[in-house]
Formats: C-alpha cells, sequence, structure tokens
C-alpha cells in the first residue's frame, strides 16, 4: 500500500481513556475527531437513513390524503354581508374578513356593477396583498410580487399561483361575500 | 493530500535562540497574515534567556477536539489536528483552556478558534512549515527520522508528555539529550511560575501544605 494513503480506520485519535474505538461510548464515535472518520457513512447507516426518510415521506402522504378526506370543514361557505353598496365609491377598496374573522380578504370596486374580492394572503409567502386600483394590481410588499386586479393572477415576482377568488353577490344592494374559489392556475 | 508520512516535524528547544523568527515567518502565511500562531516561551526568564518555540504537537488524543462542544475541530488522516471549521466554531474558548501547550488562540474578531496546523497547505505537497524553513539554528526542524538521528547524534526524538494525571502522545517530536533518562516529558515542569526568592522546596512544601489543608 502506498504510504500516503490511508484507510479511514487508520491513524485513529485514541480516547482520553485509552480504550479501543469499539470500546468507546456511542457519542463518541457518533462524532470522531479523525475527519476521514468523521465523513465515513457506512452503508447500512446511509440505507437506514434512506428508509426512514422513505417512510416519513410516505406517512407523510398518507395523512395528507386521510386529512383531505376526513377532515371537517363548512361544506357550504357561509353567506356574510359585507357593506352596503352605496358606501363604496368606483375605485374604493374595503378590506374585510372572510371566511372567519382572521382571514383577510380585500374588495376592490372596479365599475359601476364590477365588484372583485380575493384572499389577501399572497400565494407566495403569505404576506397581505395591498390593492392598487390606480394601478390595476394588488402588491405584495414582502418580495414585490403583483397580481393581477382584475383577475388575481400573478403579474410579476415570486408569486405563481393565483389568490382565491371570493364570490360576491349584491343582494338589496348589500355587497355579500358567499364562497371562495380557490384556483391553481 | 495528506502530509506524506516519512516527514515528521522535530523540536529542539536547546537550539533555540529566540531569534522569533518562526514568529515572523509564521505571521507571513497568508492563510492568517498578521497572527502568528507560534508563540515563543521563555523557560525561566529571571534565570535564563533560554527560550522554546512552542508549535502544535497533534496529539493522538486531541484535548482540544475532545472539549470542544460544536464538534469543530477534527483531526485529518495523517495526525494533523486542524483549525477549528468556521461554520462550526462558536468562540467558547474550551480549547484553549484545555489544551495542555497552549495551542489554540481565540481570534475574535472573526469569533474563530485558529491554530497551529504544521502549515497543512505546504507539508501535505511536501514543502516545510513556515517556521522550520526559517529556522537558523535548526530548533524547529522538518524532515525524515533516519535524517535526523544521523544529523544530531547527541539528541533522541521523545513524543510522550505527562500533564498532571494525563499522558500525552503526539505527532511532533520533542528532542531531547540521548543519555537523559528521560521517557516523558513533564508538561507542568516548565510552567512553573519564576522561583526568584524562594526555593523550590519551599514552593513545593507550600503548595503541597495547601493541598493537604484541603483534603483534611
Amino acid at each position: 500500500m502506498n504510504g500516503d494513503v490511508r484507510s479511514p480506520e487508520d491513524r485513529l485519535s485514541v480516547g482520553p481513556d485509552g480504550r479501543a474505538w469499539e470500546e468507546q461510548p456511542k457519542w463518541r464515535r457518533d462524532f470522531p475527531i479523525d475527519r476521514p472518520r468523521d465523513e465515513y457513512i457506512a452503508r447500512r447507516d446511509f440505507t437506514k437513513f434512506l428508509v426512514l426518510v422513505s417512510a416519513g415521506l410516505a406517512a407523510g402522504q398518507v395523512w395528507i390524503v386521510l386529512d383531505d378526506l376526513l377532515g371537517r370543514r363548512p361544506a357550504v361557505p357561509p353567506v356574510r354581508p359585507v357593506a352596503p353598496l352605496a358606501e363604496i365609491p368606483i375605485g374604493g377598496v374595503l378590506n374585510f374578513s372572510y371566511p372567519g374573522p382572521g382571514d383577510e380578504a380585500v374588495l376592490v370596486r372596479l365599475g359601476e356593477d364590477r365588484l372583485v374580492a380575493y384572499d389577501r394572503a399572497c400565494t407566495h409567502l403569505l404576506c397581505p396583498v395591498i390593492a392598487e386600483p390606480a394601478r390595476g394590481r394588488l402588491h405584495c410588499p414582502c418580495h414585490n410580487g403583483n397580481f393581477d386586479l382584475e383577475t388575481g393572477r400573478p403579474v410579476s415576482g415570486p408569486p405563481e399561483r393565483p389568490l382565491p377568488r371570493i364570490v360576491l353577490d349584491v343582494r338589496d344592494g348589500v355587497v355579500y361575500a358567499t364562497g371562495i374559489e380557490r384556483r391553481t392556475t | 493530500m495528506p502530509v506524506p508520512e516519512r516527514n515528521e516535524f522535530f523540536i529542539d528547544p536547546n537550539r533555540c535562540i529566540g531569534c522569533n523568527a518562526c514568529v515572523s515567518a509564521c505571521m507571513e502565511c497568508d492563510t492568517h497574515r498578521g497572527y502568528s500562531m507560534i508563540q515563543l516561551d521563555f523557560i525561566d526568564r529571571a534565570r535564563s534567556p533560554q527560550t522554546v518555540p512552542v508549535v502544535c504537537m497533534h496529539c493522538d488524543s486531541p484535548t482540544c477536539a475532545e472539549v470542544c462542544p460544536a464538534d469543530a475541530i477534527k483531526r485529518t488522516g495523517d495526525g494533523v489536528v486542524q483549525t477549528a471549521s468556521k461554520p462550526r466554531c462558536i468562540a467558547c474558548n474550551n480549547c484553549v483552556l484545555a489544551c495542555p501547550f497552549g495551542i489554540p488562540k481565540m481570534h475574535s474578531e472573526a469569533n474563530l478558534m485558529m491554530k497551529c496546523d504544521m502549515c497543512y497547505d505546504r507539508t501535505s505537497v511536501g514543502k516545510k512549515p513556515m517556521c522550520a524553513s526559517v529556522c537558523p539554528s535548526g530548533a524547529l526542524w522538518f524532515g525524515t527520522m533516519e535524517e535526523i538521528r544521523r544529523l544530531r547524534p547527541r539528541s533522541r526524538p521523545v513524543r510522550t508528555f505527562r500533564f498532571g494525571n494525563q499522558t500525552i502522545t503526539t505527532k511532533v517530536w520533542m528532542m531531547v539529550p540521548v543519555d537523559a533518562p528521560v521517557d516523558r516529558v513533564d508538561v507542568t515542569d516548565a510552567m512553573h511560575e519564576p522561583t526568584v526568592g524562594r526555593s523550590d522546596a519551599a514552593a513545593d512544601a507550600l503548595l503541597s501544605g495547601l493541598w493537604t489543608a484541603e483534603g483534611a
């Protein structure tokens, strides 16, 4: 064997108690001082890691499916009054909560009878978006993401999915939120 | 690339003339420019101008690495204990306090422990460490065992040290007189406070008295 080349087992540092490597406590064997030993990954350890991670991922998938099938969700979205239509000027912006009290939403009156409303959570990292009707966009200041005001689809920046749209209905001069439409494209 | 096995590092304190060339050469290195990883220690400054250059001894059981809570100090396969790895070192100073030879140095501006790594960039490609390449008296010497035996027949290399109850075997050799009846070097012998104005016996009696009083 070439004198300059050593195998990972070579020239192991000696524990302070002087005992052999195999007799050292597990914590010492887990954190070896020697770099070759530290970088050495046994096939068995690697296989264990692979199996455990794969099992975790598989269990996660099953969890997601079960959660989707069994999770209790309101089948019918609530119908909530937002504001009287007369109180919203054309080009006006109104922040409200829908469907729950903590779910921020924004309503914009684009024209006489054109109303749009979106969930405010940016589809990138959930920062609340700000409606800017003058520039025809919903702007997320966190990472400079922009959504089209008319459709809620991403225009520029990191977001790739459109904002969930809130279905609106005007009954007797009052705007009601009646549903939420989650879209993927 | 590992340091070739045939090349070994020898410290010969007898030959040290205290010129500080090794310290300056160490500071020239680009990996730690301006900071020397060597210090020149006086044995007993009041009595003698004798100095000894202190480089990392690269222990078989590196105490610095044993006490590192961040697993930052590693030894390469050729037995060289390397500087703490930058992403891991937490600048806790454990190694600085624990090393029997006082080698690791805390570089507080970088929050990183840096230590003598036997000029790994040089020795791993067959060159001498900076300090050994400039030492005018050969107190720091890098080469093969056969060569040093031939060149210095009146000295022999020893690499077992004693620090309290700890026995340390190192990669770096210390030269002792060939007829000296020592098989190990006691590190603490060089760490006594200067004994000006009182005899060693008095100091030892005082210390043992203290220990007895504590133990009682």
